[in-house]
């Protein structure tokens, strides 16, 4: 299947004085996907977002959004596109309705007001100051006012940073429902779950520059190939067994209240482990106390590609 | 090219109303100050002519003073806020122009400035025993003149200061000591030749002088270099806050 870009983005570069913050990025977005930017803070990702946006200008590279150069065509493009910023606040006081009715009256043409606030579960919060907001509502009304003229490529910038786990799960419902709606979506976040959850593909960016780019499923395939299986057993044979299995490793695992009980750590780079594993169990007609999986994340692949965690300072 | 001028100029005006004291600070102290100051000077007025003139005079100009760099401390105070804390910089990524986000905040300062100096002249009627009747609509264009370009300096001033928090002091620092050497207090011709020099390179020097002529009736004309450095200090600002204003 061919797609379409709706976003290229090449050679794309940005310094704050002596401070690279984008470094020579390249990637594309396809027309109906969500595309996530990953990466730690102050990796690039907003700079680069906001270059494809048209809200800060590269210092070199090209970028195209629907056809435009955003930076000259910063609002033919915006007719067209939705944009929810990082941090964003709005006037202490707007009432919800009113921010939704100014968005309305700059665009061209607007979906309806009610069914959007209904959508994202705001209608009774249409007389309410803006300061009185819950971090989650505030961001539902930022992502209202990024839908508001039915944009073909919606834009959303660290949009579930600060809020408890159940607004997340809620946010990222919506921006399932953007996608089921035909729009395209290019998010950036700091939270491997949020990219493994939500992105059909995502970029790895760390320092500027862009490392990798696949689907959550592909990278983890690539780069952190091995799989892991936690077995608990009685029976002494086992490790034995198991260690005859071709590209396998096992090792005892960390003592739990009794010795007998401890873990063996199979690991293996075969993606068929789990059946080898299993086979040779029942071949052996070993009995399982227990047996758990581990299957690497987006998490694992951060750190293995760039060599530092995503949770510390880079 | 101005899209949703009125829109944001309405809502900006309807937002500072639910601000609290919002209104009263703005147009209710003026007027009650002007008012109580009125009444204080009321018995002496007929038989006092110095305060005859500070009432009949100076005490308009300088209330007229007051409005404007008010206006603009307000103006200085809410850009510095609506950056800090990234509103401007939201607005600026939605189809309004720069401009029209700037000039939706200037147009709300001047319809509370207009207000003020309504309220001023009703109270002034009211509540003033000399009868005055100054011409209306001179000192009005005087004054909106004035404030706008006062204002153009404010947005210079609103792209230096750092935090919102240092605004409004910043802002009086910049702009009371101008109002010491505008020659409302002191006569331009009783300073010293250096300080002369600095008061004339000051815009506020201009607006009292502007301001003072309109009051009295003097022609547009004899005030032609007043409205001329108006115009080049509004220029000159305008131009330099386009380089150098700072969105977030």
């Amino acid at each position: 299947m061919t797609r379409t870009a709706v976003i290229e983005v090449s050679g794309l570069s940005k310094r704050y004085g002596t401070t690279v913050a984008v470094d020579d990025v390249s990637f594309e977005v396809y027309d109906g996907e969500i595309f996530g930017l990953i990466g730690p803070n102050g990796a690039g990702k907003t700079t680069t977002m906001e270059c494809v946006e048209g809200v800060r200008t590269p210092d070199a590279g090209r970028v195209k959004v629907l056809g435009f150069d955003p930076a000259r065509d910063q609002y033919r493009l915006q007719q067209r596109i939705g944009v929810q910023l990082q941090e964003a606040h709005l006037q202490k006081r707007i009432k919800v309705g009113e921010a939704i009715s100014l968005w309305a009256s700059l665009y061209k043409s607007v979906v309806n007001h009610d069914q959007l606030l209904a959508q994202l579960g705001l209608s009774e919060k249409r007389n309410a100051w803006f300061m009185t907001l819950s971090g989650g509502q505030k961001q539902r009304l930022f992502i209202a006012l990024a839908l508001i003229n039915d944009p073909e490529v919606v834009f959303l910038d660290e949009l579930t940073t600060g809020l408890d786990p159940q607004a997340r799960h809620a946010i990222w419902d919506l921006v399932r429902s953007i996608r089921t709606r035909g729009k395209t979506v290019f998010l950036t976040t700091h939270l491997m779950e949020e990219a493994e959850r939500l992105c059909d593909r995502v970029a790895i960016i760390d320092r500027g520059r862009i490392i990798d780019i696949d689907t959550p499923s592909g990278l983890v395939r690539r780069h952190c190939p091995q799989r892991s299986v936690l077995l608990t057993t009685e029976d002494s044979r086992a490790e034995e067994h198991l260690g005859t299995l071709p590209g396998v490793t096992v090792t005892r695992g960390d003592a739990v209240d009794n010795p007998l009980m401890m873990p063996l750590v199979i690991r293996g780079d075969a993606h068929d482990l789990m059946t080898s594993v299993i086979q040779c169990l029942a071949d052996h007609q070993i009995r399982v106390i227990d047996f758990q999986t581990m299957v690497p994340t987006l998490e694992d692949v951060f750190l293995k590609v760039t060599g530092h965690s995503i949770r510390g300072t880079s | 090219m101005f899209r949703g001028l009125l829109n944001l100029t309405w809502l900006e005006i309807k937002i500072f109303m639910r601000e609290p004291l919002g209104f009263l600070g703005t147009v209710g102290m003026p007027v009650l100050l002007f008012v109580v100051l009125g009444r204080s000077f009321g018995g002496s007025v007929n038989s006092n002519a110095r305060v005859r003139e500070f009432v009949g005079e100076d005490l308009p100009v300088l209330a007229a003073v007051f409005m404007a760099i008010g206006a603009v401390l307000s103006l200085v105070t809410i850009i510095a806020i609506y950056r800090e804390s990234g509103i401007l910089k939201r607005l600026r990524a939605t189809p309004l122009r720069p401009h029209t986000i700037l000039t939706a905040h200037v147009l709300v300062k001047l319809v509370f400035t207009a207000l003020t100096l309504i309220l001023m002249a009703a109270a002034g009627r009211r509540f003033y025993p000399v009868a005055l009747d100054p011409p209306w609509l001179s000192f009005a264009t005087a004054l909106l003149l004035s404030t706008v370009s006062i204002m153009s300096v404010g947005f210079l001033v609103a792209s230096l200061v750092p935090t919102a928090r240092f605004a409004q002091p910043i802002g009086a620092i910049i702009f009371y000591p101008m109002l010491g050497l505008s020659g409302l207090f002191v006569p331009l011709q009783s300073m010293p030749p250096a300080v002369q020099t600095i008061a004339h390179a000051l815009p506020l020097t201009y607006a009292v002088s502007l301001l003072r002529g309109a009051w009295l009736g003097e022609p547009w004309l004899a005030h032609i270099w007043d409205l001329a450095a108006l115009a080049a200090v509004f220029v000159v600002c305008t131009a330099l806050s386009a380089r150098v204003f700072r969105w977030e």
